[in-house]
C-alpha cells in the first residue's frame, strides 16, 4: 500500500531531513512512526501527501508512482489519502457538519448524498448530535474527531495521522486513538505518528522508529524504544 | 457531468458569498473599474459623434465649376463624362442658367432690391457643374483636371471655381481635434485599465490573505486549482458586471438629463443630440460591450492574482 525505497530529502547541504528511508506498509496495516522532534517524521508525511518532493528515492502509494505524478494530478492523489493534523485544521466559521461536508463538496458530490453520508461518518467518530456545533464549542478531542471524520468521509484506503493526540489530554487522546483503531478494523491502512509513549506501548502495533532521518528500528507488536 | 455541475454551482455560490462578505473591500475595485468603463464608453460615443459630424460636413462639400455662356451642349456633356470617370468623383450634376436663377431667387426671396437688380439685368448667372467628391481632402486631383487648358477654356473667366475652401479648413480643424481627442481617450482608457487591474489584483490578494488558512485546508483536502480559484474569479467578474451597469447608467443619465448643459460646455465640438441618439440606438450593444470588457478585466486580473498563490509548488 505504501512503499518507500531509499528516499532521501535534503533541504540544504547541512541538514539531511531523511536519509535513505525504506519502508513497506501492507494494506490494512496499522503502523506507528515514532521519533523525537526533528527526527524527520513530519517530512516523511509531507512526502506522502506530496507537499514536498523527495531529493532522491522512490515513493509508490496505492499503486501511484510519485515519479510519474503530474502536478495537476496532485488533487486527485490527495483525495485518495485521508490526513489528520496535530492542529486539526478545521474551518472555524463552519459547523461540524459543514466541515465534514466540505471534503465531499470539493469532489463534486451532490447535496443529497452529502446529507446522507456525513451523519454516518459522524456516528463512526462518536459525534452524533454535534452536527450544528461550531468547532470553538468543542473540546480538543472532539475537534480532532471531526478532523478524522473529514479525513475518512471519502473512504480513503490510507489514513495518515500526524501527531493527532499532540494537543490532547490523555482521556481525549485515547478517544481519538480508539476511533483510529475502529477505522483500521474497517479496512483502512493507518499511519500514525506520535511521541506519546503510553499510547505506543498499549497499542502493541508495528512501530517504526526514526532517528536522525534514518529508520533506527522497525518491529511488530513493539513498545516505545527510545534510546 | 453531475459532479461538474455541482462543482460549478458551488464555485459560483462561494464567489457570490465572498463578494457579499468582502463588500467594503470590493467598493474600491468597483469604483475604479466604473471610472475605466465610463471613460471607455464616453470615448466610444464621442468618437461616433465626431465621425458623424465630419461625415455630415463632408457630404456638404462640393465643387462648382461655372461655365461660360458659349459652351455647347456637347462640350458640356463631354466634360461631365470625363469628370465622372475621375476616381475621386462621386456625383456630377448640371445646373442650368435658369436653375441657377431659380435658386438665387429662392435664396434671396426677401431681399427685393437684389431681386430687382437681377431681373433688370436679364440673367447674369452662369450655368455650372456641381461635383461631389468621394474624399473631400483630396479635391486637388479634381482641381488639377479642371485647370488643364482645354477644360479651363470652357469655364466662365469671371466666376472662378468654388472649392468650398473655408469649409475645408473647418473640416481639417475638426478632423485634427478628433484625432487628438481619440489619442487622449485611448491613453486614458489604457491608464485606467491598468489602474483597475492593479486594484482588483490587490483586492483579490487581500481576500486570499484573509482566507489563506481555508485555502491551505482546501488544498490539503485535494481541491483542484480551479475549485479554489473559481470563487475569486466569480467575485471579480461581479465587480466588472456591476461597474459596467453603473457606467452605462451614468452615461445614460448624463445624456438624458444633462444634454443641454453638456452641449453648452462642449464648445460645439460635440453634437450632443446625436450622441444621445447614438447612445439610445446602440444601448444594448454598448451595454453588452461594457459587460464584456468588465468581465474580461475582472476575470483576467483575478486569474493572475490567484496564480501565484494557488500553484502546486512542490519543493524539490
Amino acid at each position: 500500500m505504501i512503499l518507500l525505497d531509499r528516499v532521501t530529502k535534503v533541504y540544504n547541504r547541512k541538514s539531511t531531513a531523511l536519509d535513505r528511508i525504506s519502508l513497506h506498509v501492507e494494506p490494512k496495516e496499522f503502523v506507528i512512526v515514532v521519533g523525537q522532534s526533528g527526527a524527520g517524521k513530519t517530512t516523511l508525511l509531507r512526502l506522502l501527501t506530496r507537499e514536498e518532493k523527495p531529493t532522491s528515492g522512490k515513493i509508490i502509494i496505492g499503486g501511484v508512482d510519485y515519479d510519474k505524478l503530474k502536478d495537476r494530478d496532485i488533487p486527485l492523489l490527495r483525495r485518495k489519502i485521508g490526513v489528520v493534523f496535530q492542529d486539526f485544521k478545521l474551518l472555524p466559521n463552519k459547523t461540524v457538519f459543514e466541515n465534514v461536508a466540505f471534503a465531499l463538496e470539493i469532489v463534486g458530490m451532490g447535496n443529497r448524498e452529502i446529507r446522507h453520508t456525513v451523519p454516518r461518518v459522524l456516528d463512526i467518530v462518536n459525534l452524533k448530535g454535534k452536527e450544528s456545533n461550531m468547532p470553538s464549542e468543542l473540546s480538543g478531542g472532539e475537534r480532532q474527531r471531526v478532523a478524522i471524520a473529514r479525513a475518512i468521509v471519502r473512504q480513503p484506503k490510507i489514513l495518515i495521522a500526524d501527531e493527532p493526540t499532540g494537543n490532547l489530554d490523555p482521556k481525549h487522546a485515547w478517544d481519538v486513538i480508539r476511533v483510529l483503531e475502529k477505522i483500521n478494523r474497517y479496512g483502512t491502512t493507518v499511519l500514525l505518528t506520535t511521541h506519546n509513549q503510553e499510547i505506543v506501548n498499549k497499542l502493541k502495533r508495528r512501530v517504526v522508529t526514526i532517528e536522525g532521518g534514518r529508520v533506527a528500528s522497525d518491529r511488530a507488536n513493539s513498545e516505545y524504544t527510545l534510546s | 457531468m453531475m459532479k461538474r455541475f455541482n462543482t460549478f454551482r458551488r464555485i459560483v455560490r462561494t464567489g457570490m458569498l465572498n463578494f457579499v462578505r468582502n463588500a467594503w473591500l470590493a467598493i474600491a475595485a468597483i469604483a475604479v473599474m466604473t471610472v475605466t468603463l465610463t471613460i471607455i464608453l464616453f470615448s466610444v460615443v464621442a468618437n461616433a459623434t465626431f465621425n458623424n459630424t465630419i461625415q455630415q460636413i463632408n457630404d456638404k462639400i462640393n465643387i462648382s465649376v461655372y461655365l461660360s455662356d458659349s459652351v455647347t451642349v456637347k462640350q458640356r456633356n463631354d466634360l461631365m463624362d470625363e469628370l465622372r470617370r475621375l476616381p475621386n468623383v462621386r456625383k456630377v450634376d448640371y445646373v442650368s442658367k435658369s436653375d441657377a436663377l431659380e435658386r438665387y431667387r429662392a435664396d434671396n426671396a426677401n431681399r427685393q432690391s437684389l431681386l430687382q437688380a437681377i431681373s433688370e439685368a436679364g440673367n447674369p448667372l452662369p450655368a455650372s457643374i456641381s461635383i461631389d467628391p468621394v474624399d473631400p481632402s483630396r479635391i486637388q486631383d479634381i482641381k488639377a483636371f479642371l485647370d488643364q487648358p482645354d477644360n479651363k477654356a470652357l469655364q466662365d473667366p469671371q466666376a472662378g471655381t468654388s472649392y468650398s475652401g473655408e469649409r475645408k479648413a473647418a473640416i481639417d480643424k475638426i478632423t485634427h481635434a478628433t484625432s487628438v481627442l481619440q489619442r487622449i481617450g485611448v491613453a486614458a482608457v489604457l491608464l485606467f485599465a491598468v489602474i483597475s487591474v492593479l486594484i482588483i489584483f490587490n483586492t483579490i490578494q487581500m481576500a486570499i490573505f484573509n482566507r489563506r488558512d481555508e485555502l491551505t485546508i482546501m488544498r490539503l483536502l485535494g481541491a483542484t486549482t480551479w475549485y479554489i480559484r473559481g470563487p475569486f474569479v466569480v467575485e471579480s467578474v461581479m465587480y466588472g458586471v456591476i461597474a459596467a451597469v453603473v457606467s452605462v447608467g451614468f452615461i445614460y443619465g448624463v445624456f438624458v438629463t444633462a444634454s443641454s448643459a453638456l452641449q453648452a460646455t462642449s464648445l460645439g465640438l460635440l453634437d450632443i443630440a446625436y450622441s444621445s441618439q447614438y447612445f439610445r440606438d446602440n444601448f444594448f450593444m454598448l451595454l453588452t460591450a461594457q459587460l464584456f470588457v468588465g468581465i474580461v478585466i475582472g476575470a483576467l486580473s483575478s486569474t493572475v492574482a490567484t496564480r501565484r498563490y494557488l500553484k502546486f509548488r512542490t519543493s524539490k
